[in-house]
């Protein structure tokens, strides 16, 4: 017999023993299956944590008025006038400055806003363009604030979602809309998109209008009360920090870091935070997939086992009749290989199909990982075949008449 | 064709030694049809397995068509089963949920017989034992007579030196026994030579002659006088 007459016998086999070849068959469905759902969607987790990270703004420094240091009397954050337009104006565009990219001076404070009878407290946020670039601001209608805006002082406003709804209700579309706040009149240009998030800042209960607008015009204020900076990179976030520093320090005429009346935080302490998660993440994964592996892999062991114990008579038979001993392995070994393959596809198909299941129930990223698909399928399948391989090469050693009494 | 010179069997557990065949020495010669018969326990089962190359005696000499049995490697034994012998088996041994056409032509894929050759001479044999209508049958579709006739067919599709039958009529029930012996009485007269085990009087008396084994040793080697003949 040749390879190819023993693939064709494999194959007979197979299909004349349903029952036994899809038990065998399921067993490694499950076995590669499961380690590639269970690791797939742990990775779909470890990207959303990250794009969750991502949308607060990569690279960003925040520039607050009021000391770093405890001690002495503090004012609330944001309640200090120590920051500035000129201040941000200054990050921008100062020969000192050499790693920032973006800088959006920014004012906030709540006040109470009504359009038609609705009425709704919600942050109102004083911006320039570049706070859009800068906070990662999508709009799912009209257009952002814009420089002309700024310049002119313009009557126009950018709404949340959730804000438009407290104000307009359900299904009214926000744009051309009116708004009062403090007794000044406003248009809505443009909505952005839903970020996600509750509670007392979401960024979704906001409303958004050009700084000069906000300071000038609705809260009568001559500072900013944050200022946000992108960095160029990752890499030069300690360098644009001191740039920052010191440029403030000399604008507001201090020489003792230890008296600046401004705090620069920096997102280096979330991204740390986030590093741990994931490290986290990817221990707590490199767990379960072992775990799964295990098992999957003795659920295969089993079930060759069993397979092909139950096949010592026949193995008797098959030398009674003139097999050698090489032939009855080759045979198995090809049986094994086929089933482990089949396994192989129909549970790599399975697996992907359940974490795209579940990560879209679960509004997750999809992600599949190369990496457990080979290693699922790489060690299910040395299990399949070494355990198909092993009893059959018991079995054609022994001796065909105690084979054929086996029971 | 089978020279069996003192033959002995020890089977070893542990410190207990089991002697289960001691100095049998019988010569077969070819065409004939020989039945050994004993109760259980006499040893005819294992002088059957040496006589089969499934097993090796421990002291003795076996020549089965000129070549000597008892000194050949796993795989040379392979061959000489494939080649030299047909077995027929109490239980059948069929293939489970395999077509009566693929059993028969099992041994001949082992001998590397080409597909279309093999297909041809186990439909010769299939028609031989009667079973032209049911090639395509799978065991469990057919009664224990015709499983029977179909591990006839496997037994004969290699042409083999001797035909060896352990209990044929075993597993059967009585009223098919007589087809298969009318079959091995048919294929002896062609110049087959049969070596049938069995512990039922009535079955050996269907051979020319028969070999009588008790505690492992030879006790009587008669020339049938009143022949049975099956119909």
């Amino acid at each position: 017999m040749d390879i190819r007459e023993i693939i064709i016998e494999a194959i007979q086999t197979l299909t004349v023993n349903k029952l036994r070849t899809s038990l065998a068959v399921l067993g490694i469905v499950i076995g590669i299956g499961s380690v590639i759902a269970l690791i797939s969607l742990g990775q779909s987790s470890q990207l959303a944590v990250q794009n969750q990270i991502q949308s607060l703004g990569s690279n960003l420094l925040t520039v607050i008025p009021g000391a770093q240091t405890t001690g002495g009397v503090r004012g609330a954050q944001g309640g200090g006038t120590s920051l500035t337009l000129e201040d941000a104006l200054a990050i921008g565009t100062s020969d000192q400055i050499t790693t920032v990219s973006a800088v959006s001076p920014e004012y906030s404070a709540r006040a109470q806003v009504t359009a038609g009878g609705n009425n709704t407290n919600t942050q109102i946020t004083g911006v320039y363009p570049a706070y859009q670039t800068i906070r990662k601001i999508a709009l799912s209608q009209g257009s952002f604030i814009s420089a002309q805006d700024v310049a002119s002082l313009g009557r126009v406003a950018v709404i949340g979602p959730q804000a438009a709804v407290n104000l307009f209700g359900e299904g009214i579309d926000p744009i051309g809309q009116i708004v009062r706040i403090n007794g000044q009149t406003l248009r809505i240009i443009g909505v952005t998109v839903s970020k996600g998030g509750t509670g007392f800042s979401s960024p979704d209960d906001a409303l958004y209008v050009p700084l000069t607008t906000a300071q000038k015009v609705l809260f009568g204020a001559s500072h900013v009360s944050t200022i946000a900076v992108e960095a160029k990179s990752q890499e030069v976030m300690v360098q644009a920090q001191n740039e920052i520093g010191f440029l403030l320090l000399s604008r507001h005429q201090l020489s003792d870091p230890a008296e600046a009346d401004f705090t620069i935080f920096s997102q280096n302490d979330i991204l740390n935070t986030a590093s741990q998660i994931t490290s986290t993440f990817t221990t707590l994964l490199g767990g379960i997939a072992a775990i799964s592996l295990l098992v999957g892999g003795i659920g295969i062991m089993n079930i060759m086992l069993v397979t092909v114990t139950e096949r010592t008579r026949e193995i008797g038979l098959r030398k009674a009749l003139g097999a050698k001993g090489n032939l009855i392995i080759t045979q198995f070994l090809v049986e094994a290989t086929m089933l482990t393959a089949i396994g192989g596809i129909v549970g790599m198909i399975l697996g992907v199909a359940i974490s795209f299941v579940l990560s879209k129930l679960m509004s997750l990223p999809f992600a599949i990982s190369p990496s457990a698909i080979f290693l699922a399928i790489g060690v299910s399948g040395v299990v399949g075949i070494v355990f198909g391989w092993y009893p059959a090469r018991k079995a054609s050693k022994l001796q065909p008449i105690e084979a054929l009494r086996y029971e | 064709m089978i020279h069996a010179s003192h033959l002995s069997k020890v089977y070893k557990t542990g410190v207990l030694e089991t002697v289960a065949l001691s100095d049998v020495s019988f010569d077969i010669k070819k065409g004939e049809f020989v039945a050994i018969m004993g109760p259980s326990g006499s040893g005819k089962s294992t002088l059957m397995h040496i006589l089969g190359a499934l097993d090796r005696p421990t002291s003795g000499t076996y020549i089965l068509d000129g070549k000597n049995v008892g000194d050949l490697s796993d795989d040379a034994l392979a061959d000489i089963r494939n080649q030299k012998i047909g077995f027929i088996f109490q239980a059948f041994n069929l293939l489970p949920r395999t077509s009566a056409l693929r059993n028969v032509s099992l041994p001949l894929a082992y001998a590397g017989m080409p597909k279309i050759e093999r297909e041809e001479r186990a439909r010769k044999y299939l028609e031989l034992v009667g079973l032209k209508d049911r090639m395509h049958h799978t065991s469990a579709q057919l009664s224990g007579g015709q499983q029977q006739r179909v591990a006839i067919a496997r037994g004969l599709a290699m042409n083999p030196a001797i035909l060896l039958a352990d209990e044929p009529t075993g597993n059967i029930a009585s009223s098919q026994s007589a087809e298969i012996m009318a079959i091995f009485q048919k294929l002896n007269n062609e110049g087959h030579t049969i070596v049938m085990i069995t512990h039922e009087p009535d079955i050996a008396e269907h051979a020319k002659r028969i070999i009588f084994v008790r505690d492992g040793a030879l006790r009587g080697d008669e020339v049938v006088k009143k022949r049975r003949i099956a119909k």
